[in-house]
């Protein structure tokens, strides 16, 4: 079933120039993307620096506002709705943020952090409030008494399942995650990745995943849409990704990861040259003269590509 | 072939001001560093892999820092040297390269100017043969267009650029051993493999030792010789980085193995290790640091003192616990 | 560069109309007009005259009307007659102007010469004596209000000490264009100059210490100190000319500092510059000199922020102007 789906999604910001500031170009943060998320999946957004992951997860969130496209959430155009109509929506969609440093207010205690977004949605009495705020903290492992101490008082894997709470209290349907694990230790990543993949299982939670890291997108993600330059390039089930990448950016992404096996060095080595030849080479058979990607083609009914 | 050493750590011991009192980040290492090879030290935040490397040419703030061992470097040792002596050797015999750099550059200077600034100091050289030398290094390093880029400014170049330029500064002088620390941590995993080719060629072409500080294992298995794996002050294995790779011993090691998800092979659950890495003031400084860690072993599995213990040639494991590690969540990926 | 600057000050027109329309209509806002001074001072007004002037001089026209009267001849330079002195306003403020100009750039100079050596000092032996001897410098003279201060050198070294004159802005004995002459002009100014420097230099100083302990542990000073630059050069090729920036953006907004700053100084110093005369024109309710001045005086604001970022973009390469 078809849970949340984005058409042809723009995201452009105006470059002004001139003697009267007049707009004379626009850097395309996010070109025409497409993609459907499944209800109970996990989604992953993958590319590099500047590619335009984030600013769609933060479009869809409402924190960007889309220059063209549509969002549909059960049914509904998220981009056309107004601020108190998108609101009914945002109880449905939260978002986890990368730095579990600064998105916590270091002023305030885990409860009123984890109690927030109740008090804007539902009006609960101070004792629900609490019950509610100390049934998710242990849910996310943490002592329930916890509730009274302030974010610095907690490591890095404890604060991101802080925001993970805060996350669940208002039972979210989708979870669009934007980095979760990157600022923590792999013994920490690990803790909070095993956590979010039981939640999901609990909570029937839809995630969108947005991350550079193709280990970690591996371990987590079903599908995977890969972005360059706020466009798709390539899309499909995990297993079409990492086995039999088709474009020429995902081979080329995949080749650079390095490879834990340290007697595969050469191996490892050879391929990068051997794709770098190959990216230099047929260029132009996966991008237009204006080095933009082709529109996305169907291979195989969930496996796509940008080639014309 | 044996390989020359160029530098030796021994017995060094890094203490950091907290409170009026000393507590040791880097308890008591000893390491070799030989020449044309990359020795990896790995390790989470807080396990003093970085104190260890700003500590080799000096660069902790002196009034809150105490230095205790030796670091030796052509028969001198460089933690009883004075700044005017140190500032002879930084830059000139050991360069360093650091994590982000856009921070690592001052944005007010060019590109050209900064990696030129260290034959200011260090060499005779006139204006124009520095010139010469830094479009080189520009060249060495790969940047396409030496002459347009020497007259950049950092914020006018891409991530790669910079770091390029980083390395740029860090091998001006030949130096005879490179302090890489976390040197593509910032960088995209396409730009990060540009850059470790880049290290091993210069490593290679150079005859350069080079220390990586690093907490990826992945750059680890790309880059290494040889790795120490680092664990609350203390180097908890040492061993070249095929024997790591494929018969790592130590429960730490084998941990953080077991905790990174990898794209090439997939699992359900990843490993976790339990607890976090207490801070420095409450470092446990008598017997195995990373007993508390693991808690569903029998203490008696650990020494009262554990030592580095040379297993098997060139494998060195701390503790005795290793003997009797498992893993409580089932078997170890094959 | 040129045509940022061009439309920074196209930019300055709507803003220079707000300001003039709010100027104009808080001097019509004000009780009495130049008219109701005279009354007091000229025993030989009544009533019946003053309506008359009133009417004669347009008083009594719409507002619009007396607004674009003003605009129209404050584009032409005319800056209206004031009543008091019975002169244009023109003549009143050109030779004023110039001694305020002379003063203030005294005072900067001054200010910087003061601040920079102290900010330095201060900044790179964070925590020694001098540094504390510095910070409790600054901690007294930021608590002390500025006529305060004036009045105490005033008292100190003008009437105690005598080391200084204690008015005017030349002795006016001395026949100008000789060099006595300008001794005498230099020997005025030094004490007024002095005491707003000593006070207006602590901001500064305070920014810069900070700026420069910023900059101490910043990343490239780590570099640089990893190339082997001795401390010296680390100090005047990196630290202090990333520490400089925001001092040097500062210079511009520092003008409307002093335009306040002015009107104390000048007062208690006796000075003749547009400052005292300002203090003097609103007791007296001479309200086309007044409109005039802080018409001027927003002008001088606009072009110090315009100098401001002039100056930013000039010292620092990531901030671009096409």
């Amino acid at each position: 079933m078809t849970f949340l789906q984005v058409n042809h999604l723009k995201v452009y910001y105006p470059v002004r120039g001139g003697f009267f500031r007049k707009v004379i170009g626009h850097v395309k943060a996010v070109d025409d993307i497409s993609f459907a998320l499944q209800r109970g999946e996990t989604y992953g957004l993958v590319g590099e620096s500047g590619c335009g992951k984030t600013t769609t997860g933060r479009t869809i969130i409402g924190l960007v506002k889309a220059t063209a496209g549509e969002i549909l959430f059960d049914g509904k155009d998220l981009t056309k709705l107004s601020r108190r109509e998108f609101a009914q929506y945002r109880k449905d969609i939260q978002m986890i943020f990368q730095d579990p440093y600064s998105s916590l207010n270091p002023r305030k205690r885990v409860l009123d952090i984890v109690a927030e977004p109740l008090r804007n949605f539902e009006r609960l009495s101070p004792q629900e409030e609490k019950r509610k705020v100390q049934h998710f903290i242990e849910k996310v492992g943490l002592h329930p008494e916890s509730i009274y101490k302030y974010p610095h008082e907690f490591s890095g894997g404890q604060r991101q399942r802080i925001g993970i709470a805060r996350a669940l209290t208002l039972n979210p349907k989708l979870i669009i995650a934007d980095e979760p694990v990157s600022a923590l230790d792999v013994s920490v990543q690990a803790q909070v990745l095993n956590f979010m993949k039981d939640i999901q299982k609990e909570f029937q939670l839809t995630y969108l995943f947005i991350s550079h890291d193709l280990g970690i997108i591996r371990h987590m993600c079903d599908r995977i849409g890969i972005m360059y330059r706020g466009q798709f390039v390539e899309e499909g089930t995990k297993e079409e990704i990492f086995q039999n990448p088709q474009h020429i950016y995902t081979k080329r992404l995949l080749s650079s990861i390095p490879n834990a096996d340290p007697l595969k060095r050469q191996e490892q080595q050879t391929l990068r040259q051997q794709i770098e030849k190959e990216y230099e080479q047929s260029y132009s058979r996966y991008f237009n003269a204006e080095g933009r990607a082709y529109p996305l083609k169907r291979i195989s009914n969930t496996h796509s590509v940008a080639i014309p | 072939m044996l390989k020359q050493s160029v530098l030796q750590i021994e017995h060094l011991r890094v203490s950091f001001r907290i409170h009026e009192e000393y507590y040791a980040a880097v308890d008591d290492v000893s390491l070799t560093v030989h020449e044309n090879e990359v020795l990896a030290i790995v390790g989470e935040s807080g396990c003093g892999k970085s104190a260890l490397a700003l500590s080799i040419i000096g660069l902790h703030p002196p009034e809150r820092t105490k230095l205790e061992g030796a670091v030796m470097f052509k028969g001198k040792n460089l933690l009883t040297q004075s700044v005017q002596a140190l500032n002879e050797i930084r830059g000139k015999d050991i360069g360093m390269i650091f994590q982000d750099p856009l921070t690592a550059l001052n944005p007010l200077m060019t590109v050209g100017k900064q990696i030129e600034e260290s034959m200011d100091y260090h060499t005779t050289l006139s204006a124009s043969e520095k010139r010469k030398r830094t479009l080189e290094l520009l060249q060495r390093v790969g940047i396409p267009n030496p002459a347009q880029t020497y007259d950049r400014y950092p914020h006018e170049l891409s991530g790669g650029m910079r770091q390029r330029i980083v390395i740029a500064i860090a091998i001006a002088c030949n130096p005879a051993v490179i302090i890489a620390d976390e040197p593509t941590t910032a960088l995209d995993v396409t730009i990060q493999a540009q850059i470790i080719r880049l290290l091993k060629d210069l490593q290679q072409q150079m005859n350069t030792g080079i220390i990586l500080i690093t907490h990826d294992l992945g750059v680890v298995a790309e880059m290494a010789d040889r790795v120490a794996v680092m664990y609350a002050g203390e180097i908890v294995e040492l061993a070249d980085v095929y024997t790591l790779f494929t018969r790592p011993l130590h429960p730490y090691t084998r941990s953080l193995l077991q905790s990174i998800p990898s794209a090439q092979t997939s699992k359900e659950t990843l490993h976790v290790i339990q607890g976090i890495v207490p801070p420095l003031t409450k470092l446990p400084r008598t017997g195995c640091r990373f007993r508390t860690r693991i808690g569903w072993m029998d203490e008696s599995t650990h020494e009262s003192h554990p030592i580095l213990r040379e297993v098997e040639p060139n494998h060195w494991v701390r503790c005795t616990c290793y003997q009797h590690f498992y893993f409580p969540d089932g078997g170890e990926r094959a | 560069m040129v045509k940022f600057i061009l439309r920074r000050i196209v930019m300055m027109i709507p803003q220079l109309f707000i300001l003039s329309v709010l100027i104009f209509l808080l001097a019509k806002a004000m009780p009495g007009d130049a008219l109701t001074g005279q009354l007091a001072n000229n025993p030989k007004m009544d009533a019946q005259t003053l309506a008359e002037m009133r009417e004669k001089l347009g008083l009594n026209d719409p507002l619009y009307v007396q607004y674009a009267r003003w605009i129209k001849n404050l584009l032409h330079g005319d800056l209206g007659m004031s009543y008091v002195h019975q002169q244009p306003v023109t003549d009143l403020l050109a030779g004023r102007m110039w001694n305020t100009v002379l003063l203030s750039l005294c005072i900067l100079v001054l200010t910087y010469a003061i601040a920079v050596p102290l900010g330095v000092i201060s900044g790179r032996w964070q925590d020694s004596w001098a540094d504390k001897l510095i910070v409790g410098y600054s901690y007294v003279s930021f608590a002390t209000p500025l006529f305060i201060f004036a009045l105490i050198m005033l008292f100190l070294f003008g009437f105690k000490l005598g080391w200084f004159p204690t008015g005017g802005s030349v002795d006016i004995q001395l026949e100008e264009g000789t060099f006595d002459y300008y001794i005498s002009k230099f020997n005025h100014l030094l004490l007024p100059s002095l005491s707003g420097a000593l006070i207006s230099t602590v901001g500064i100083i305070q920014y810069l210490r900070s700026e420069i302990i910023d900059t101490k542990v910043k990343d490239f000073v780590r570099t640089a100190r990893a190339k082997g630059v001795p401390e010296a050069k680390i100090y005047s090729r990196h630290i202090l000319r990333n520490s400089f920036l925001p001092i040097a953006a500062f210079l511009g907004y520092e003008i409307t500092g002093l335009i306040g700053g002015s009107v104390f100084l000048e007062s208690i110093f006796s000075y003749p510059g547009i400052g005292q005369l300002f203090l003097q024109s609103i007791m007296q309710r001479d309200y086309s000199v007044v409109t005039a001045l802080v018409m001027i005086s927003g002008l001088a604001t606009l072009v110090g922020t315009l100098l401001s970022d002039i100056i930013l973009s000039a010292v620092d390469p990531r901030i671009r102007i096409e």
